[in-house]
């Protein structure tokens, strides 16, 4: 390979080399190579946060690489901007799609690159454009049809249909399969598969692996902003990507006492959950926490744990099933019946949900009991204890400035954190459930708030951590079930399990399917 | 951004008081542009809000209202509502006194003012509450329905006046309020009054200021104004909210109604309204939906109506005073342009200690 580099550049369709991306604060990408050869679909893997987008960014245009490398076709290349980069043939369709909900499918497949005769638009010859791809490539979209009556995986096949009128020849398709159902995961499948065989070059990221097994020719992986492999589909396995995802060893870095967990606090008996565009995002699952115990939530992210934590914090309903909290039945509580009983919430999306970024931190700091003594009598504020309450908490979580004033919106995101669990812990929380806690923060803050949960079990409260870290979950957790497409597809004990063994659980395997493979396969060995 | 939080604090003062400046240069060079002398204009127009006893008589009677229209859609804009239906609330409020208030006949006026009045809030805050319920209920937007509700008020005073209420000839009008439910002048000049309705109106806007500032209803308000989500979280029913958000303003809104038949027409007519709960939109936004704010703004308005009368006595259109307003909302609603030009005179001043500050 390394003897005549030039020939074999010209083989690739993308040849990204030695590509490394520094962020401000973070190394995105650590000399990375991700090398696509012509009319593959090549799986780009990896769990949150470990450089992906941001490779495929760079390769969009959107961010300039610090050092590295582009070639397309072999040809060396500098991408200006997404407009660059589709005249270069390199088209993407994003999680989130870019399109105007009132106007056609034609309209938006043609919006920014319109051909007009005379001034005027040729939409006749557009929209019979937009259908011959869409029958070519088995796309079925409606031409004639608005985006917000169409459902969600025609609107990704509309994105699809966009980049191919503007040529694209390289799809970036960045996690297609993550709002669809199964049968327009299917279909997706189908589609990609005509492109393939059209001589289109499909790069596929994702982080479902049997997704990735059934559809990629080779794959390459990536951790925490490096390489740590490329592999053809051909000669790996579920087990082998998944240990290269989540890396080999897990290193604990909390002190955790030794503690026996008390009673079972929190019951959840077969709940199913609806998400927002109505699917069941949680399917039938039970489980218990008991008072001084943590048990962690592993899984990709929106594998239904959001829904859990927010039916269970009473923010979303629960379509049926039990949920009981100290041998009561709370199924049907709202947030506020819910906060009386010390049930505190830290959630996920801390700009949408966790705090009011106008109010200053004093406010924040109530919220939730701001209509309950000592913050409040009879209706009016008691702003002297509201002013006490947040020097002391201020002081006792170490929130920089130590300004009570401060809106809470102007803090750096550590810090919200801190304001935010200060919150919900000193409402004397029994049971909390806590979603996502270090997602954005430093080294030292994470430890911070790790430090904090655990003392939470230590006080004897029942605690429930979802967190897509793996790591997170590993060494906080005393149990932990591991949720995919809103089932839990096993139990474990952290020191029990291994990576590998959660890789696979977190990418749709039952725990019991593993052992049972594993066991073949040791007693296979005897052969 | 941080530096500036000092500046901050005064940046919600300023924006009006330079949009109210800008407004006043760029209608003199248009009163220059069509061969008139700004200077005695403007000379003339401060005669008319506040060169005499009588002018201030006009003035403060003219503020009233508006400060009243004022306070209830800031009051909305504060809970995240945008009330346009001051309009139709104040009609609904002022039909309401009049109900009431033609009944007062035998009623000592210690119980028939309140019980006027009350009349009028409870049939502003009545109306708003439709809306309300609408949009908690089915999302319908609050702009669409309160306008709607404007129509509708408004053609339902304009049938009573013709019909079931009409007296007299001439202008369909209503029977007069008893004289027991009508406000007392605090003060009388020459053959004018001032209607003792300024003191309920500031009462108001200080009632309404500790609402926001004291208590928990303000506190829960404002957060669903200023993040529905995060006050879901904390607890707070955000359908709840709106419907009282809307209630409250739109009493205020009823209580404009009330205090100006109760003050000033002792009557309704046809569309007494004039216009009024739509300035409180203006009002508002000029006094930042801040209550204490709104105060001046009113007077700000009240004062500009008042004197471009007498702007016109000296050949000057009192379209000007239309111009200013709408130049001052254009400031005041694209405050950006004001906060760049504020952040480039500081950075002048200071060079050295805002380098990559804004961005």
């Amino acid at each position: 390979m390394s003897s005549n580099p030039d020939l074999n550049k010209k083989d690739y369709a993308v040849f990204m080399e030695n590509i490394t991306k520094q962020f401000p604060k973070v190394l995105a990408n650590d000399n990375v190579d991700l090398k696509v050869k012509k009319g593959e679909i090549h799986a780009l893997i990896g769990e949150n946060g470990a450089g992906k987008s941001t490779l495929m960014n760079q390769l969009y245009g959107l961010y300039k690489p610090t050092s590295g490398e582009i070639y397309i076709s072999g040809e060396k290349v500098e991408i200006d901007g997404p407009k660059d980069a589709i005249k270069k043939g390199i088209g993407m369709v994003h999680q989130h799609f870019m399109l105007v909900d009132n106007l056609t499918v034609t309209e938006n497949v043609i919006l920014g690159s319109e051909e007009t005769k005379g001034g005027m638009l040729n939409i006749k010859k557009a929209r019979k454009e937009v259908k011959e791809l869409s029958e070519r490539y088995g796309l079925k979209v409606d031409v004639d049809a608005n985006i917000e009556d169409i459902p969600v995986g025609m609107q990704q096949r509309v994105e699809i249909i966009k980049t191919l009128y503007r040529g694209a020849d390289i799809l970036i398709l960045d996690e297609p399969t993550a709002v669809l159902t199964p049968q327009e995961i299917d279909e997706i499948f189908e589609i990609m598969d005509k492109l393939r065989q059209d001589g289109k070059t499909i790069i596929f990221i994702s982080h479902k692996l049997h997704e990735v097994m059934k559809i990629s020719d080779n794959v390459t992986v990536m951790r925490l902003g490096k390489v740590t492999g490329n592999v053809s589909i051909k000669e790996t396995n579920e087990k082998q990507l998944a240990n290269m995802m989540v890396g080999r060893e897990v290193v604990l870095r909390v002190d955790k006492k030794e503690k026996e967990p008390g009673d079972v606090f929190v019951k959840v008996d077969n709940l199913k959950v609806r998400d927002n565009r109505n699917l069941e995002a949680v399917r039938g699952i039970s489980f218990e926490v008991k008072k001084g115990e943590i048990l962690g939530v592993a899984g990709v992210a929106g594998n239904g744990q959001t829904e859990l934590v927010e039916a269970l914090t009473g923010l979303r309903k629960i379509e049926s099933g039990k949920y009981y909290y100290n041998g009561k039945d709370v199924s049907h509580f709202n947030v506020r019946e819910l906060r009386e009983l010390h049930v505190t919430h830290i959630p996920e999306d801390r700009f949408k949900y966790a705090m009011i970024q106008e109010y200053p931190n004093y406010y924040n700091m109530i919220m939730g009991r701001h209509f309950k003594e000592p913050f409040a009598y009879r209706g009016f504020l008691n702003h002297d204890k509201i002013y006490e309450n947040s020097e002391k908490l201020v002081k006792n979580f170490d929130v920089r400035p130590a300004d009570i004033s401060q809106n809470t919106g102007t803090l750096s995101g550590g810090n919200q954190q801190k304001v935010v669990i200060a919150r919900e812990v000193s409402a004397n929380p029994q049971f909390i459930a806590i979603a996502q806690p270090t997602r954005g923060l430093d080294v030292g803050a994470i430890e911070y708030v790790h430090n904090e949960i655990l003392n939470l079990r230590d006080e004897d409260v029942a605690v429930l951590l979802v967190s897509m870290e793996l790591e997170e979950v590993l060494s906080l957790s005393d149990r932990i079930i591991v949720m995919y497409e809103g089932e839990i597809m096993g139990e474990v004990k952290p020191d029990e399990v291994t990576v590998e063994e959660m890789g696979l659980m977190m990418a749709g395997k039952k725990l019991k399917d593993i052992k049972m493979a594993s066991e073949i396969e040791s007693h296979g060995g005897d052969k | 951004m941080a530096t500036n939080t000092k500046n901050n604090k005064w940046m919600p003062f300023l924006v009006p008081v330079l949009a109210v400046l800008f407004s006043l240069v760029i209608a003199a060079i248009i009163i220059l542009l069509i061969g008139e002398n700004p200077i005695s204009a403007y000379i003339e127009m401060l005669k008319g809000a506040i060169g005499s006893q009588l002018s201030w008589a006009d003035n403060i009677t003219k503020m009233t209202s508006l400060l009243l229209t004022g306070l209830a859609v800031g009051f909305g804009f504060r809970a995240g509502v945008f009330n346009i239906g001051a309009e139709g609330q104040m009609a609904v409020g002022g039909i309401m006194a009049v109900f009431v208030g033609i009944n007062m006949g035998n009623v000592p006026a210690v119980i028939a003012i309140p019980l006027t009045m009350t009349a009028g809030i409870i049939g502003g805050a009545l109306w708003a509450s439709i809306a309300g319920f609408l949009k908690a209920k089915t999302g319908a937007h609050e702009v669409i329905s309160t306008i709607m509700l404007n129509w509708v008020a408004y053609h339902l005073s304009n049938y009573l006046v013709a019909g079931p209420l009409a007296v007299g000839q001439g202008v369909p009008k209503s029977p007069e309020i008893s004289e027991s439910a009508q406000l007392p002048p605090l003060i009388t000049v020459q053959a004018s009054t001032v209607p003792s309705g300024i003191i309920v109106a500031i009462v108001a806007a200080i009632i309404v200021y500790i609402i926001l500032q004291k208590t928990t209803i303000g506190y829960e308000l404002k957060a669903v104004g200023y993040n529905p989500y995060a006050a879901e979280y904390g607890g707070i029913s955000i359908s709840k909210n709106i419907v009282l958000t809307m209630a409250i303003s739109g009493g205020l809104a009823g209580l404009a109604g009330a205090v100006e038949v109760m003050g000033v027409y002792h009557r309704i007519f046809g569309a007494f309204t004039g216009d009024r709960g739509f300035d409180g939109i203006t009002i508002a936004l000029i006094g930042q939906n801040n209550p204490i704010g709104i105060i001046f703004s009113a007077f700000l308005i009240s004062s500009l109506r008042a004197g471009s009368n007498s702007m016109q006595s000296i050949g000057i259109p009192d379209d000007i005073v239309t111009i200013i307003q709408g130049i001052i909302i254009l400031f005041v609603a694209a405050d950006r342009i004001i906060k760049t030009l504020i952040v480039k005179v500081q950075k002048k001043n200071k060079p050295s200690l805002e380098g990559g500050e804004d961005k």
